[in-house]
């Protein structure tokens, strides 16, 4: 099952177990909620944002391995970013899940573990969701996007 | 055998004879192909089934040899279309055992037969106040259409509980229905559990408070006879793909007085008797319901679907079909840290099902890469999911060319996905 494998990596795998960051946010100033209608998954993601950087980030939800674990690592990735440089990085990811060229999976640092995605198109959005609400609160939209 | 296989009944009886399975595949080409290089073992029936080589062809000679638009032309292949569409009407009038032709009316599907009913009968005859009974357990097609109708007419949704195994509480229902009742709309199966609901006694409860009743049964007519005046229903829908035809076709079932006394759905050509700017006459039913050309190789190849199913015999397909569901019970729970969703004691085949910290989507996917086809989600009825507690599930669903090997491969396949998990 090398695509399996591919797909569920080891870390991905532990951060799905063992969400980092997995609680709510007291102190958020921005929310905002992931809702994939196909197969149930829901994120809510709570933003600490002061001068255009993120000071703490959290999430509760639930969802897949895939969404699980992308959420948990997402919230690691973007911690003490720039508001720029978190929207750079969901682009790369974007593109590595989507297997479109231009990014070196190294650019992405531990978030290269999601390159195995690509094989399967029906779980980018998965891997995406997070990410969808990440942006929608950063953009200071507080309704809930959906996948759909 | 565990105590939960223990509670599954047969229902059909009689005749004792074996379906012979493999031949039974040979007539399904899709079933020879791989998928990621393993055997395609498709549980995703109730989704929708697949078609035999016997549909197949039927739909490829309508098209290469009687293709034409029907009840309009004079000429020869507009005759044999017509008595083709027509005779696959009369093919579903059997099946039901429904008194006329005319009270088969041709649909997209189980969902637009539900519309159909709400927009037409349930315009004239709901009114502010009234109420309309439907339960937990119902596919969202049965519960929006009626949300939308109770919002224009401002009349209520009642829905009838149920228990944990997933039956509906009977006493309960009938402590909803009162003079205020129009109609109940029921699943005659659950297409989430697989629970077969007591219909008989319902339609009955329903008549003493001189309430209508619709049964969707897109899940019933693949693996029961089903027979619309014993059941006594006003309205019985189905669709034709999850009973071996295509899709884009299938069925409302209406009581013929009812028919008789309900407004158009759609306008157009087909559906009327004559037309004049200042005023137009309708045509009777099942024309009345029929606007436009129709889907008429769609409504051929069910009839070739539910002849096939005929030949082959419900009977022999349900006993076919309850021994793969005690099996599969049997080795579904045997599974450490499986749960069952659906345990009703008359129930269809139907294995819903979560594992233990595992997402039913993750549980899909690797099955899916050992060739293995079954559903992941919330099945279309979200309000089940949230009275279970769970978001989604996944779904195995039988059908009568699924083997007994098919289920140890389901079983080896979970095996597979909790190595990935351990």
């Amino acid at each position: 099952m090398p695509e399996l494998r591919e797909l569920y990596q080891d870390v991905i795998l532990e951060h799905s177990k063992h969400p980092r960051n997995y609680h709510a946010l007291e102190a958020a100033n921005r929310t905002a909620e992931g809702f994939n209608p196909l197969c149930g998954d829901h994120f809510k993601i709570f933003l600490d944002v002061e001068n255009g950087c993120v000071r703490d980030i959290s999430f509760e939800g639930s969802g897949c391995a895939i969404s699980k674990a992308s959420a948990s690592m997402m919230t690691q990735a973007v911690k003490g970013k720039h508001i720029y440089e978190v929207e750079a990085l969901f682009e790369k990811f974007h593109r590595v899940v989507t297997g479109k060229n231009g990014v070196e999976a190294e650019d992405l640092g531990k978030l290269a573990a999601f390159s195995g995605v690509s094989e399967f198109p029906i779980r980018v959005k998965c891997a995406t969701l997070a990410w969808h609400a990440l942006h929608a609160a950063l953009q200071g939209g507080q309704d809930a996007v959906s996948t759909e | 055998m565990t105590a939960a296989t223990n509670t599954i009944r047969s229902p059909q009886g009689a005749s004792q004879a074996e379906l012979d399975v493999y031949k039974i595949r040979a007539e399904f080409p899709i079933l020879a192909r791989k998928v990621h290089n393993k055997p395609l073992v498709y549980l995703d029936n109730a989704a929708t089934t697949q078609k035999p080589q016997a549909v197949i062809d039927a739909i490829v000679r309508y098209y290469a040899t009687e293709n034409a638009n029907i009840h309009r032309g004079v000429h020869a292949l507009s005759e044999l279309a017509t008595a083709s569409y027509e005779r696959a009407r009369s093919a579903v009038q059997r099946f039901l055992n429904a008194a006329a032709p005319s009270e088969i009316i041709f649909v997209r599907g189980a969902t637009e037969g539900i519309n159909l009913v709400a927009q037409t009968w349930g315009r004239t005859h709901v009114g502010r106040d009234d109420e309309i009974v439907i339960s937990t357990m119902e596919h969202h097609s049965n519960i929006v259409p009626w949300q939308i109708l109770c919002e224009q007419q401002g009349a209520k949704l009642r829905v009838a509980p149920i228990n944990d195994n997933g039956e509906l509480l009977l006493d309960e229902f009938e402590k909803l229905l009162g003079p205020r009742t129009k109609l109940v709309s029921l699943a005659h199966v659950s297409n989430a559990l697989g629970t077969v609901n007591p219909v008989g006694k319902v339609v009955e409860m329903a008549h003493r408070w001189n309430a209508r009743v619709l049964l969707d049964g897109a899940q019933a007519v693949p693996h029961m006879t089903v027979d619309v005046r014993a059941l006594d229903c006003d309205f019985y829908v189905f669709s034709g793909h999850k009973v071996y035809g295509p899709t884009g076709i299938g069925v409302l079932y209406g009581k013929a007085e009812l028919l008789d006394a309900m407004p158009p759905y759609q306008g157009g050509g087909d559906m009327i008797s004559s037309v004049t700017f200042e005023k137009t006459l309708y045509n009777r039913a099942p024309h009345k319901f029929e606007a436009g050309t129709p889907h008429v190789c769609g409504a051929i190849g069910l009839g070739a679907a539910l002849e096939y199913v005929n030949a082959i015999g419900l009977g022999m397909i349900a006993r076919h079909e309850h021994k793969l569901l005690a099996y599969g019970t049997e080795r579904l729970l045997a599974i450490p840290g499986l749960r069952l969703i659906g345990t009703a004691r008359e129930k269809e085949g139907v294995l819903s099902f979560v594992l233990d910290g595992i997402h039913p989507h993750d549980v899909g996917t690797i099955l899916d890469q050992e060739g293995i086809a079954i559903r992941t989600g919330h099945h279309c009825a979200q309000p089940l999911m949230q009275r279970f507690g769970v978001p989604a599930t996944a779904r195995a669903s039988l059908a009568l060319y699924n083997t007994m090997e098919e289920i140890d491969a389901l079983a080896a396949g979970l095996q597979k996905v909790k190595e990935v998990f351990a």
